[in-house]
Parts: structure tokens; sequence; C-alpha cells
């Protein structure tokens, strides 16, 4: 490995592996980031935001990303969203009470060939009705 | 014309996970031939190719390696955009899926070209189902005996970071935000050392032009715009997909004969940022001379409503803009808004005007390809569909439509 790729000054690199690690970013975790990079905690927490893989906020264990762009909006990405608001009881932005699930609307994730389309975690589901929805849900723990 | 399959020649038919079924189809011959020749030769070669980027600027190729190759400094670096996160395109995700061996071939013989030993390939966060085959497909690349050292990053969620300068910035570990230019990575990139930046495409392209030479390559296309385009094809047709076609196609033949459009109102194509045609110009040929991009081909058949459609471009890209300028953040902003009350029936004759100016202020003074061109699906729909616009002006307090 050479010396940029393992290079632990890397703030987004922090970032993410505390976020694969916690769920999500919290606040004593930007400041000890912060802390150890000898960086401001706003140049910590302006990376933190920016970035739409990165949450300050805690999110359920699996999280929905449902493509709301607009070949997947011309498929009825809008029903999907329906059923999945139905059978969870959460809007878009919301975790379910038992924090199985979080629901998010996003921008292209670049499987438009099988609009509408969304992912779960890092899994991609596409060609999606409201009817396939229930049993995509229940593989997730 | 039907497909013409130089760029995706391996997809389906190799192995993706196994490099032996890569070997056995010519793989790794370009990189061979690429060592015996002087790394000035192998960009005179594609530089005679007329090989432009596939990413949606059309930059000529060879000429961004000379200016990285005449850099000084010895630390250079390369770097794959497979951010790809232009609406409606998916076409590196297909490449990266079926072949990622022409690729990192690809990388191989830039990074010898210009003299780097250090590459990245920028991976956008919704493409992490790839990473382990692409990582796999890294380390049996590197077994065969590869100089450049290749790294895989991933991105975080953001639009703006398949900008050049945004995406160095992000590597970097800080917002991707884009930076002020000059200077040009090829003088100053990622770290301040000369870059060379392609997309995924591109890079595929390299060892079709090593091996049969840059006179077989230029043979294919226009005048200005040589060898093949892979498109994402999606929205209203029967087979929504990956076509790759010979440069100068009409878009026609993609849309309505390969994927089986009917009824069509209007094409958009290159994604957010790109042209809006109606159907009137189907015939045009798809080329860096007309119409291109990064090859999101987006339809809309006759149900389709204008303005919706615009709306939700200019919301993106709102949504998108990484606000480090105002004439893109505001603008967008400001673009959307209006297009929400034209998207309700509320617009006012006036509101026209102010979209015409925002447009003409974003395309000069924004600091990106974002802000720049953000403008553009409003100005070709008041253009082609400027009837829509006035269905929807408010009368008297009455909506009409
Ligand atoms: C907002 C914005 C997003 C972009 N996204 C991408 C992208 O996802 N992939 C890409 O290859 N180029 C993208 N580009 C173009 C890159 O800035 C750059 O021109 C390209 O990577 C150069 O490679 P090429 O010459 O091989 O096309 C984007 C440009 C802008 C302004
Ligand atoms: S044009 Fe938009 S995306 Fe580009 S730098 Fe300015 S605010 Fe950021
Ligand atoms: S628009 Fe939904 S995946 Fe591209």
């Amino acid at each position: 490995m050479s010396k940029v790729a393992t290079n632990p000054e890397n703030l987004l690199a922090r970032l993410k592996q505390a976020q694969d690690r916690l769920g999500y970013l919290p606040e004593e975790c930007l400041a000890e980031v912060a802390r150890s990079l000898n960086m401001p905690l706003s140049e910590v927490y302006g990376v933190a935001t920016f970035y739409s893989f990165l949450s300050t906020r805690p999110l359920g264990r699996n999280v929905i990303r449902v493509c709301k762009s607009l070949p997947c909006y011309l498929k009825n990405s809008r029903m999907i969203v329906e059923s999945i608001e139905d059978k969870l009881g959460i809007r878009p932005g919301g975790t379910t009470p038992d924090g199985r699930f979080s629901l998010a609307l996003v921008n292209c994730i670049g499987a438009c060939d099988i609009a509408p389309a969304m992912l779960i975690n890092h899994d991609v589901h596409g060609d999606l009705t409201p009817r396939k929805i229930s049993r995509i849900l229940q593989s997730y723990e | 014309m039907p497909e013409k399959r130089i760029v995706l020649k391996n997809c389906g038919v190799i192995d993706p996970k196994n490099i032996a079924t890569y070997l056995a189809a010519d793989g790794l011959k370009a990189w061979q031939k690429a060592r015996q020749m002087a790394p000035e030769k192998v960009i005179e070669e594609v530089k005679a190719a007329g090989l432009r980027g596939r990413g949606g600027a059309g930059f000529p190729c060879g000429l961004k390696w000379e200016l990285a190759r005449k850099s000084p400094g010895d630390e250079k670096y390369v770097i794959c955009n497979a951010d790809e996160g232009e609406i409606g395109t998916f076409k590196d995700r297909y490449i990266l899926e079926n072949d990622p061996f022409t690729l990192i071939e690809g990388i191989a013989i830039a990074a010898y070209a210009v003299g780097a030993k250090q590459a990245f390939i920028y991976l956008r966060a919704e493409y992490h189902h790839l990473l382990d085959l692409l990582t796999s497909a890294v380390s049996q690349s590197h077994e065969q005996g590869l100089e450049v050292n290749i790294e895989i990053r991933e991105g975080a969620g953001a639009y703006v970071c398949g900008e050049e300068s945004a995406l160095m910035e992000s590597i970097e570990g800080g917002r991707g935000e884009a930076r002020y230019k000059p200077p040009f990575p090829p003088n100053r990139g990622l770290w301040q050392k000369p870059t060379i930046i392609n997309n995924v495409e591109t890079l595929m392209n390299i060892p079709r032009i090593i091996l049969n030479g840059a006179g077989w390559f230029s043979q294919t296309g226009t005048e200005k715009s040589k060898g093949t385009k892979v498109f994402s094809v999606s929205g209203d047709v029967a087979r929504p997909g990956v076509y790759e076609l010979i440069l100068g196609s009409p878009l026609r033949e993609l849309v309505i004969d390969l994927a089986g459009a009917e009824k069509v109102k209007m094409v958009q194509i290159g994604g957010a940022t790109g042209r809006i045609v109606p159907y009137t110009m189907i015939d045009t040929p798809l080329s860096f001379e007309t119409i291109l991009g990064a090859g999101s081909i987006i339809v809309y058949d006759e149900s389709r409503d204008t303005i919706d459609i615009v709306y939700r471009t200019l919301e993106f890209l709102a949504e998108e803009s990484c606000g480090k300028c105002s004439p893109c953040r505001e603008g967008t902003e400001a673009m959307a808004e209006i297009l929400a009350r034209f998207d309700r029936g509320e617009g006012r004759e006036k509101d026209i005007k102010v979209l015409e100016e925002l447009a003409r202020a974003m395309s000069i003074s924004a600091l990106c390809g974002l802000g720049q061109a953000a403008p553009t699906p409003v100005t070709d729909s008041l253009q082609y569909f400027r009837e829509d616009y006035a269905k929807r002006i408010k009368q008297g307090g009455k909506v009409r439509c």
C-alpha cells in the first residue's frame, strides 16, 4: 500500500469509518475526530453534513433509500414510497420506533434501467411494485 | 445501423470475476504493447485517434495527457471518474459490472503515458455493491505485474463530486466543492500534483486504440467525434438499457428503433444539466458537434407535462448545488421556486423574463459546470415548449390549464 492509501489524516475516510461502525456520527465522535486531526470542529461538521451517506442523526439498522429522480418518478416511484410509508408507518426522514428501518428519498442511484429502484443499505432493488415491497422488507432484520 | 460494440466488446462475453477469461480475449495485450512504446508515442496515438472525454465535456483525451506528461514533477496521479451521478446514467455501472478489466488496463496505460505511479478509482457510494467485484479485478490485475498502484476510493453521496475538482477535494478528505480554475488538474490537481482525470468510458477506449491503432479508431464516427458512445436509455421506452452506437448516429435510431419508444414528446439528453429536445428533432445526430453529454437519454411520451419535468430537474440541481458560489446556490433555488409556481398553475407573465435573466447570469458567472449548465433545461423548454408555460400563467385568479 502506498503512503496516501493509508493516510490517517483523511477526514472523510475517518468519518466514513465512524459512520460504518456507529451507524451515525454523534457529536462526541465529531469532537473526537476534530481533536485527533487537530482541526476546528466546524470543519469536521462541514464535511459530516455535506455528504448524504453521512448522518449526524441516529438511523435505523437498515436504511431504505428510494430514488425520486425523473426516470424513477416516471415509473411511479411515488407509489413505492406510499407503500413503504403505509407498511412502516413512517415518512421520509423518519425511523421506525423499533429502530429497524429509516426511510429517505434520494436522487438517481444509477439503476434507471430497472426503475423504480431503491437501495436498502447497499443492496439494489429494482422493477419495484407495491406488492414486491413487503417481501423485500421482510428480508431485513 | 445496429449497435457497434467496441467499448462493450467484452460485456457479457468474459467473466468479470476471472481474469483468465479476459486474458483469453486479448486482455492486457494493449498494455504490453504500450510498454514497448515511448510514453510520448502512446500519447501521440491517443491524440491521433481523436478520442474525446466521455464524461460530458468532450475534452480531447490525448491533449490532457500531454499537458500532464509535460508538467514538471515526479509525483503524478491518474483518476478514473466512476462517480456517475447524472440523472439517467448507468452505463459506467454496466461497464464496471461486466468488464472491470478493460478499465483497469486503460488506467495502467494512462499511468504509463503520463508517468504516474498511483491511480485512484473514485466510486460513488451508491455503487458500493460493485466494490468487491472491482477490488478483486484490481488485485487480479496487479498480479499480472501492473506497475501502477490502483486504489479504489468510495464517495459518500454528492452529485457535485463528479465534477473533477470537487472530486479531488473529496479524495483529499474534505467537502466536495469545486475549485477555482486555473490551475487545471494536468498542472495542479490532486494534492496540487499533475493529475489526469478521465471518465470510465474514456479509459475503456484506450486499450482498443493502442491495440488496433489510431487509424482504425478514427475510421468510425464524424469529423470531430470519433469512435462510439455508450448511452443509458430510460423513461418511456419499451427496452430501457445500455446501447453503444457509432457517434453521429441519429437520436431516432437509439430511442425508437433500439429502445422502442412510442409517441415521443421530448427527450432529455445529458441529464439534469443537459438539453431538452422536442420530437421534431428526433433525427438529430448524436455527436459532440450537436448534442451528447455523458450519454443519459431520458424519453418522455405525450402523456408527460413539460413544466413538471423541468421543475423536478431544477429541484434536483438546487438540492445538489454545493453552495460555494451564489449565482448557482441562489439561482437554482429561485428557478425551482418559480417553476413550482408554474407547476401549480400560478405562473406570472414576468416570471418568464426572470427565468431568462437568471439563466443568462448563471451561465456566465457560476463557478463550475453545474451552475453554468443548470439553466439549460429551462432555456430549452422555453424555446421549444413555451406554450406550456403560457398555459400555466394565472389569469385573474383563475387557473387555466
Ligand atoms: C456537476 C458535474 C458532475 C459531473 N459528474 C461526472 C461524473 O459523474 N462522471 C464523469 O466522468 N464526469 C463527470 N463530470 C465531468 C468531470 O468534471 C470531468 O470533465 C470528467 O471526469 C473528465 O473526464 P473525460 O475527459 O474522460 O470525460 C461532471 C461535471 C460536472 C460539472
Ligand atoms: S456552480 Fe454550483 S455546484 Fe458549482 S461551485 Fe458554484 S455552487 Fe458549487
Ligand atoms: S432515476 Fe432512479 S435510479 Fe436513476
